[in-house]
């Protein structure tokens, strides 16, 4: 193996020693780049360079390093995720940068993912907008036969385009209002879509955006920048969606109670 | 859930947001009704004195019309403020250092700042045209106000036309976002259709703001 083309990096990487601590933007030197390094490899050997000199790594979240997980939440030179298409942190290899380069590396940034250190954020918002109705609850029973419920290809196609969502939280970074609308309608629009979806999918919007608005999140104001930015290349289309389930389930859709 | 379902829709940052956006497309109606009025100035200073009269003979209508107008501009300035003011607390403590727009465009960017322009120009524009100086005018034996001539005498100002078509390149800005923002707001995005509305959107914006914009500087020109 020989390390002939390894080049190296300055970084400019935000440390912040906890949630309520200040925070800055710290220079950094890293030699022995390799450009078939991933963007976190190549943390991990700046990591092993601060450990070796007795200081503090940088924490950072990552996970399977595969482009699944949706862990390795990171601003790459103010994108998230870096801003290629369709990828994650972990997806990044160095072979795009070049020798010399000088990267801003920063965490997501919105009032709903509160920063736990350096990099790493709390992003169990978006859990928690989730819990309240991302899933079926109906008991289906046994295992159907395949073809007893029918679903167009197309409506399949687009269902799926929406559970694509890794739950990253890039869109909420990259949003200029730190709205976490494109997770959220991604979520609701998947599942309104599918006829095994619709018989929860009033209360499912209506628990979803309410629980979205008391956690900090933004208002959407279409900038699109979610779009842009999103690793699974997920549609606003699904926001309009969400947009239209909503308003129908909040005019339409009401529990009776059975004490009358 | 405690409150019923339609107190929170109103409440919730989707329902704000299509209140915005439907008081949004109102308002863009307007301005379509206002811009065709407007256009009878180039026909002759008898029909546009006409019109304004057979406007303001609609006496208590009129009022009922413009309290209409005033309640949908006030919701939709009133809310997009709130919504505004919400976003300004949802990015955390510290700014982002770098920032690279990709989906933003100025347009988007300046939403607020346009509106607020819009809420100033409004204001002046009713002081100076509607509240303006009162003439009179007689047209086939017809007392009416000669609201052409306030006009025209506002318009030789070079200053007073320069702010006009200033405000008029916010409002092209404001509804060029505005236009298709609003349909994606109410859920009206498909991928079968959604371009042309963003055309749409672009074209009402240049037409609008070129129409209100070009009409000033043709009153200056008449006027000086």
């Amino acid at each position: 193996m020989s390390s002939d083309n390894t080049f190296s990096l300055n970084l400019k990487i935000w440390r912040q020693k906890g949630a309520n601590a200040e925070g800055k933007l710290v220079d950094y030197h890293v030699d022995h780049v390799s450009p078939d390094m991933s963007f976190l490899e190549m943390i991990d050997v700046l990591n092993e360079q601060l450990v070796r000199k007795g200081e503090d790594p940088i924490a950072f979240d990552h996970d399977c390093r595969e482009g699944i997980c949706g862990m390795c939440s990171m601003m790459i030179d103010g994108k998230a995720h870096g801003g290629y298409k369709n990828t994650t942190t972990c997806q990044v290899h160095m072979r795009l940068y070049k020798n010399g380069d000088t990267i801003v590396v920063e965490p997501f940034r919105a009032s709903a993912f509160p920063i736990v250190k350096d990099l790493a954020v709390d992003r169990s918002a978006i859990d928690k907008v989730m819990i309240k109705g991302g899933y079926i609850s109906a008991n289906t029973g046994n295992a159907q036969d395949g073809n007893s419920i029918l679903i167009p290809k197309p409506i399949a196609d687009e269902a799926m385009d929406a559970a694509a969502c890794i739950g990253c939280g890039a869109c909420v970074a990259s949003c200029p209002n730190g709205s976490g609308m494109l997770f959220m309608g991604a979520k609701i629009s998947q599942l309104a879509l599918l006829p095994q979806g619709q018989p929860e999918a009033p209360q499912r919007a209506l628990n979803m955006v309410h629980e979205h608005d008391t956690l900090g999140f933004g208002n959407c104001t279409n900038h699109a920048e979610c779009e842009a930015t999103c690793p699974k290349g997920i549609s606003i289309e699904h926001i309009a969606r969400m947009n239209r389930e909503y308003i129908k389930a909040a005019f339409t859709y009401h529990e009776k109670t059975r004490s009358e | 859930m405690a409150t019923s379902a339609v107190t929170h829709y109103f409440r919730s940052s989707i329902g704000r947001k299509q209140l915005v956006a439907i008081t949004g497309l109102a308002l863009c109606g307007f301005l379509v009704g206002h811009l065709t009025g407007n256009l009878l100035l180039l026909v002759s200073s008898d029909a546009f004195n006409i019109y304004a009269h057979k406007l303001i003979s609609l006496g208590a209508l009129l009022y009922v019309i413009e309290a209409g107008l005033a309640a949908v501009f006030l919701v939709h300035l009133g809310l997009a403020m709130k919504l505004n003011m919400e976003n300004m607390q949802s990015k955390g403590k510290y700014q982002q250092k770098t920032k690279t727009g990709r989906g933003t465009t100025f347009a988007s960017q300046t939403m607020p700042y346009t509106g607020v322009m819009l809420l100033v120009f409004l204001i002046l524009h009713l002081i100076s045209l509607k509240f303006g100086t009162h003439y009179e005018t007689t047209v086939d034996g017809v007392v009416m106000r000669d609201l052409y001539r306030t006009t025209i005498e506002y318009f030789r100002s070079p200053i007073a036309t320069a702010w006009y078509v200033i405000a008029m390149a916010a409002a092209a800005l404001h509804t060029s976002h505005g236009f298709a923002s609003a349909f994606q707001t109410m859920g009206w995005n498909h991928g079968k259709y959604f371009k042309n509305v963003k055309r749409l959107g672009l074209i009402y914006a240049i037409v609008v703001g070129a129409g209100f914009a070009g009409i000033s500087i043709w009153c200056h020109l008449k006027g000086v």
